[in-house]
């Protein structure tokens, strides 16, 4: 037997479990086994930060879906764009929002205000969106 | 193994996801100042607008007249937030990325599976999730990755001068030898990564046209003839990688911040503002790199381009006393060092303020102190880092810089930009309801 110790090699360690924050005399706060994160509206909004941007609406158009002059749209442009979607799009050089209608082969821009009118699209004629409408923030004076 | 990826036209790009009716049409985007022409449109570029043409050059042409060419100045507030979101989703294509500029970046792929595959999904969603169109080149060394990104983007802009299956993503690493041979006889030796114009001329001299005469050199002739610099792009050619892979950016050696002005400048309290600016522009980037400075570097020149104009040409360096990186003493010196080299009659165009002889803020040489060092500001100076970051640039500065903001007489010209559409709230873009 060596005269010199040598480590145990079946020494397993022990984990014990350290406790979060500190405990300097007094009661832990109940709430240490509840801390989570506060609520942020970007996590609520934003799923796709590098496709994410945002548009400011111009116009009545779509006022029975909620979305308002002026008000600020959050635009995911990494969704895909399906039937019944408010959407961005390009027309005619210029950006609108509409709601988005696909069906049996048929695409048109369809607003939610009965004064305007659809836009539809000819043979050949392309419609381009930009992304889609995840959120309309409306901001009031305070 | 590399895969470079890189914007097309990257600022007119930008320019266009706002303002979709820039689309189809000549476009370009002016320097600093609307001096000359650093992004066009394909378009433009059709039009025989070289890189780098003088505004006022293109404005004159009678052949350009009726092109309806729009020229727009540069807003890198935009491009550098559209950047941003174009590094982000590349990254995803490997492991490690290095950004090589504002619309470049490298990303290793070593051991990436299915890579030609996941290049095109990853240059999709790009042009899906930010609207810019870019291409990807692949290959065994960084230079080849660059090539293949030429070769990419040139089969996707002039069809037949490489194979169609190269638009767009070019993965040269997957090709038989004989078949990147083809491709690197196909490519002028010009448009090889690190070989510029002298050297390129010297080359083509010996009788030397393609990218593969220089691939199939020898390696050690090379060195022996030109430098070390060529033999590693010859070498690279031949896929031995040699340049480093930097996901790091090394620190700078020396940090400068000029600015031509946008209109002549005499009197001294402008240039006192400018140079205040540059100053604390550059004590930024100082502390960005941990940092500190032993000399500031200031200099005032007319413009050489107005032969009328008395010329003048004056810098001198102020050495610290100890090297530091608060903005109070940086301005402070190079405040001084103006005075010394200013004279009034002047039309000056120009000024700029350099930081030498760069040490890591981490490691202090001791002196002997004779008199108080002065209190340590290292917080007070992270502290309006911080407040600027937030609020925005200027949000905290020094008095002598000035207040008038955008309205400083030496300011640059900018008569033509386009609104921040991703970086202020007023400037939304606005989608018709």
């Amino acid at each position: 037997m060596s005269s010199v110790a040598e480590p145990c090699a079946e020494l397993l360690p022990l984990h014990l479990p350290m406790v979060e924050g500190k405990i300097p005399a007094g009661f832990p706060s109940p709430a240490d086994d509840f801390l989570v994160k506060r609520l942020d509206l970007n996590e609520l909004l934003i799923t796709h930060p590098q496709a994410t941007f945002f548009w400011r609406v111009a116009g009545e158009s779509m006022r029975e879906a909620g979305i308002f002059n002026n008000d600020i749209l959050v635009v995911n442009r990494a969704l895909m764009p399906r039937h019944g979607c408010i959407v961005v799009a390009q027309v005619d050089g210029d950006f609108t929002v509409k709601r988005l209608h696909k069906r049996s082969g048929r695409v048109k821009l369809v607003p939610a205000n009965p004064t305007f009118p659809e836009i539809t699209f000819r043979e050949g004629q392309q419609l381009i969106i930009c992304g889609v409408v995840i959120a309309s923030i409306k901001q009031f004076s305070a | 193994m590399y895969a470079l990826v890189d914007g097309n036209n990257f600022y007119v790009s930008c320019e266009r996801v706002f303002r979709p009716a820039l689309q189809g049409r000549p476009v370009i985007v002016l320097s600093n100042n609307d001096g000359c022409a650093i992004s066009r449109s394909n378009e433009a570029k059709e039009l025989g607008i070289a890189m780098g043409a003088p505004w006022f050059q293109i404005q004159q042409d009678p052949s350009l007249r009726d092109a309806g060419i729009l020229a727009l100045s540069a807003n890198f507030c935009l491009y550098g937030d559209m950047s941003n979101r174009m590094m982000s989703i590349a990254a995803g294509l490997g492991p490690e990325q290095e950004i090589y500029s504002i619309d470049e970046s490298f990303v290793g792929v070593a051991g990436v599976r299915d890579l030609t595959r996941r290049a095109r999904t990853v240059r999709d969603r790009i042009l899906q999730w930010t609207g810019l169109p870019c291409g990807i080149g692949i290959g065994a060394t960084k230079t080849l990755a660059k090539l293949a990104n030429h070769v990419a983007k040139s089969a996707d802009r002039r069809p037949g001068s490489y194979p169609a299956e190269f638009a767009r993503v070019a993965n040269l690493a997957e090709l038989p030898a004989s078949d990147l041979d083809a491709v690197l006889a196909a490519t002028k030796l010009g448009e090889v990564w690190g070989i510029g114009r002298r050297i390129g001329a010297q080359l083509q001299a010996e009788g030397l046209h393609s990218a593969l005469d220089v691939a199939r050199l020898d390696a050690a002739m090379v060195r022996r003839r030109w430098s070390v610099v060529l033999e590693r792009t010859v070498r690279e050619l031949q896929g031995q990688p040699c340049i480093a892979f930097e996901d790091v950016a090394p620190a700078k050696k020396e940090i400068a911040c000029t600015r031509s002005f946008g209109r002549p400048i005499t009197a001294l309290h402008d240039l006192v503002e400018a140079v205040s600016e540059f100053a604390a522009r550059a004590a930024e980037k100082l502390r960005r790199q941990a940092s500190n400075a032993g000399q500031v570097l200031v200099f005032v020149h007319t413009s050489p381009f107005r032969r009328q104009d008395r010329q003048y040409s004056k810098s001198i360096t102020v050495p610290l006393r100890r090297p530091t990186a608060d903005t109070a003493l940086l301005t402070a010196s190079a405040v001084r060092g103006l005075h010394a080299i200013y004279q009034p009659g002047y039309k000056l165009a120009k000024a700029g303020v350099m930081l030498l002889d760069l040490q890591d803020a981490q490691v202090e040489q001791g002196e002997l102190d004779l008199d108080d060092p002065g209190a340590d500001r290292g917080r007070l100076m992270a502290a309006v880092d911080a407040i600027n970051v937030r609020h925005g640039r200027g949000a905290v500065k020094l008095a002598s810089v000035g207040t008038a903001g955008s309205a400083r007489r030496w300011t640059m010209r900018q008569d033509l930009r386009t609104p921040d559409y991703t970086t202020r709230w007023s400037d939304l873009p606005q989608a018709r309801a």
